[in-house]
């Protein structure tokens, strides 16, 4: 390489978003002046096809074998730049990026300061790219097969998506069943499809599809590896239940002795079920499991003579004996569609939810009024004697979304048109309850959704608008404090029932997913993607991608379009076979390096080694980097004692000079 | 030690997490003092102290290491690694006399850009507070 440097300054005005606090023409003048810049040019948008063209022109006209951009952020167009050297014939890391937008005219306002800013960084710039070396891109065989972690509608989709285009899928979910939070789900808005006709015959397909293996009751424990090739361990939990007998027979829970006598997780807690349990009926796989928390056998190694489900077990499929299994495979790709959990009301001690039986959450009122609920679909409260037709219903809106009380300033988008399905299904179920809905704001912003809401108000649902500020039991009532803010006349309501519209929230468990796989979260705690709008099911993981309210508050249109959107971003790789790997990678310095092997202890890939070589004669000990391992974070470089350990394109080199740049008084 | 002096801050940001919420504080466009330069690298863990003293050396009145709150490093422990490098390294400039404003530490995520917005800001301020750096000697090397 070592020719002598010929750099080639592109600085880009970004319409005016950089032109109008930085002086181009004055930065381009500037540029001409760098030590072994050739060319310096500015342009409307350099990332434009005439731009990019202008790039390539100079290359091979002027010779150029190093070119600056100064313009937006590299994490934004770097890839685009690089592009542009390669089809001019250069290698693509001659490039260097000065991010004269994102860190200097979006963020000053006073145009002299943000001009001598701009200078310096495009100065640092130029000073490290004269030391730039041409780095190869390896390739490597991307493993034809796609880890999908959770199975509600999100994972579910993705992994049909998938498979059908021929190739693996691993399904991992939680819970015993797939289904997830649609599931529970009565009625969908704005269509009123019934949840269960919609998604269950999808379940049975993603269960019974040949390319599909699911692995359900199951955690992932372990991912390691890097795109195109993850190692993945998964921790498939003991059912007690064994799944080639069991036929789901459902005997073993009706001779169960905790029958009809534990919280059933799937009925939001207002039914009950037995320790050996079907989570609903519908349930994919429709097999039995042992519930370790309540089974008076597993808790308290005793349960009468014997477990009633071994006797009731008309396959001999019970068998307390069952351990844990760990399940390994390889996959190309992971799509994480973990779901969200819905806001815990107790947080608003105000609404009474922890105090009063009649204040439910949207959640439980779903499995209330649906069908197959535990009520089977009567609305009705209370239990035996005391049970009763609730009369007069209200609802409360964003509850635990946009809220700073609570950390939440986010809107959910579902639950203004849960809510407005809900009233829908409650006037359908009882014409004569008058139900109001105490709302901020209603968004109806979804296709059909404002039909959806006007329709639910001329059935004669009472919106007022108006955020409670208590509610308390009063003469056997509930009794809504709130402000009619249209009227800014304060209510005493008295209602028999009130329903908290409550939001979605990231999964109180989504810490291990973070560890698993390194994910980043936005400040509403949900996973981040790699760009909001250019790469919104990409993470900052190759080969990761988000599918569904794991990214954020979305409705089931949504989360299937994402779902078919990750899908799509793991099929290119798993299609293509071949993936470009980090080129960025550690080097080794064989003939200075002192063998130490410091750099072995420091790297948390385990990507470096100590090998002996012949120096001279001598057998001794250098460090060598493997480069499938390595993933450039460069923790080696900046922790060996002799230099001899660097990261290619952040080499001591190549920063100092940049430090030189900054350093000095422009 | 006058009003109108201008520090100038050197600062180096992980990839994915400070470097992002840099870019995050640009796309909002939040306001911050002009006098802090970036260098980005992969990881705050590739950050060698030399490079703090070198800074120092060439010019810099202050540096600024900033990465992936700990325990959300994109590389598993790279920032931890950075942590306890830049303890020791500040007990050193410590014992050579260098003031404790010159060498500052932050971790800020790839969504806090009005945090990043709050870290400039103050190392600046405090910078402004401690005056040009003359302690060592301005040794330029001509790269």
């Amino acid at each position: 390489m070592s020719s002598k440097p010929k750099i080639g300054v592109y600085i880009c005005h970004c319409g005016i978003n950089i032109a109008k606090t930085v002086d181009v023409e004055e930065l381009t003048r500037y540029a001409v002046k760098l030590p072994n810049v050739r060319v310096a040019r500015d342009y409307s948008y350099m990332c434009s096809d005439p731009g990019q063209l202008m790039i390539r022109e100079d290359i091979r006209k002027n010779g150029l074998n190093r070119v600056v951009v100064a313009s937006c952020s590299p994490r934004m167009h770097e890839l685009t730049f690089r592009k542009a050297l390669v089809e001019a014939g250069l290698n693509p890391y001659y490039l260097e990026i000065a991010n004269i937008r994102e860190h200097c005219s979006w963020v000053h306002k006073d145009k002299q300061e943000a001009t001598a800013k701009a200078k310096k960084l495009l100065q640092a710039a130029v000073a490290k790219v004269r030391f730039l070396e041409p780095l190869q891109e390896k390739e490597v065989d991307v493993e034809a097969s796609a880890l999908i972690i959770g199975g509600g509608i999100a994972g579910i989709q993705a992994s049909l998506d998938i498979a059908n285009a021929g190739f693996k899928v691993y399904l991992v979910e939680k819970t015993p069943s797939i289904g997830g939070r649609m599931s529970q789900l009565d009625k969908t808005f704005p269509t009123l499809d019934c949840s269960a006709c919609i998604l269950t015959p999808k379940m049975v397909d993603a269960a019974s599809h040949p390319n599909i293996t699911l692995l359900t009751y199951s955690q992932v424990e372990s991912i390691t590896g890097y795109v195109g090739n993850f190692q993945v361990k998964v921790r498939k939990k003991a059912r007690y239940v064994d799944f080639s007998k069991c036929t789901g027979c459902g005997l073993c829970a009706e001779e169960c002795r905790l029958a009809d006598r534990v919280k059933s997780e799937f009925n939001m807690g207002i039914g009950n079920r037995s320790a050996i349990y079907l989570p609903f009926p519908q349930a994919v796989p429709a097999k039995y499991t042992v519930d370790p928390h309540s089974c008076l056998f597993l808790t308290r190694g005793k349960c009468g003579k014997s477990p009633k489900c071994v006797e009731a077990c008309p396959a001999g499929a019970v068998d307390f004996e069952q351990k844990d299994e760990i399940v390994e495979f390889k996959t190309g790709t992971v799509i994480v569609a973990t779901g969200f959990d819905v806001f815990d009301a107790a947080r608003k001690p105000e609404y009474g939810y922890s105090d009063y039986d009649n204040v439910l959450t949207g959640l439980e009122m779903e499995r209330l009024i649906s069908s197959s609920g535990p009520t089977g679909g009567k609305l009705v409260l209370g239990k035996g004697d005391g049970e009763y037709v609730p009369k007069e219903i209200a609802f409360i809106k964003c509850v635990g979304s946009r809220d700073k009380s609570t950390g939440n300033e986010y809107c959910s988008r579902v639950c203004c048109m849960y809510t407005a399905k809900l009233a829908h299904l409650v006037k359908d179920k009882l014409p004569e309850a008058n139900v109001r809905i105490y709302y901020m704001d209603v968004r109806a912003f979804g296709k059909g959704f404002e039909e959806f809401y006007d329709r639910v108000r001329r059935e004669g649902v009472r919106y007022i608008r108006g955020n409670p500020s208590e509610i308390f039991k009063r003469n056997g009532k509930l009794v809504i404090m709130v402000e009619d803010t249209l009227t800014a006349k304060p209510l005493e309501d008295e209602v028999d029932m009130v329903v908290l519209a409550v939001g979605l929230e990231p999964r109180r468990d989504a810490r291990e997913v973070i560890d698993l796989l390194r994910l980043s979260q936005s400040s509403d705690r949900f996973f981040l993607e790699a760009h909001p709008k250019l790469a919104p099911v990409d993470t900052a993981t190759e080969g990761v991608y988000l599918a569904g309210c794991a990214q954020g508050p979305k409705d089931i249109p949504d989360t299937v379009a994402q779902a078919k959107g990750a899908a799509s971003s793991a099929l290119v790789l798993l299609s293509s076979g071949k993936v470009k790997v980090q080129a960025q990678i550690s080097w080794v310095n064989e003939a200075t390096c002192r063998g130490c092997g410091y750099c072995v202890e420091i790297c948390p890939y385990t990507a470096i080694e100590l090998v002996s070589v012949n120096k001279m004669g001598h057998e001794v000990n250098v460090a060598r980097v493997n480069e499938a391992l390595c993933k450039g974070c460069g923790a080696c470089a900046a922790g060996c004692l002799s230099g001899s350990v660097q990261q290619k394109s952040f080499m001591d080199s190549q920063i100092l000079p940049q430090i030189a740049a900054l350093g000095g008084k422009s | 030690m006058s009003e109108k002096f201008e520090p100038n801050v050197v600062a180096f940001l992980c990839n994915w997490c400070s470097y992002a919420g840099a870019d995050l504080a640009g796309t909002s466009r939040i306001e911050y003092p002009p006098n802090l330069h970036v260098i980005r690298v992969m990881c705050s863990g590739r950050v060698n102290p030399l490079f703090i003293v070198n800074a120092l050396q060439q010019g810099a009145d202050g540096v600024l290491v900033s990465g992936c709150h700990p325990g959300d490093c994109h590389y598993m422990e790279g920032n931890f690694l950075a942590r306890r490098r830049f303890a020791l390294m500040r007990e050193l400039l410590n014992f050579v006399g260098v003031d404790e404003s010159r060498f500052n530490m932050s971790w800020v995520s790839a969504s806090e850009g009005a945090k990043w917005k709050d870290v400039v800001t103050g190392v600046v301020n405090n910078l402004r507070e401690a005056g040009a750096f003359t302690e060592f000697p301005r040794k330029k090397i001509d790269w």
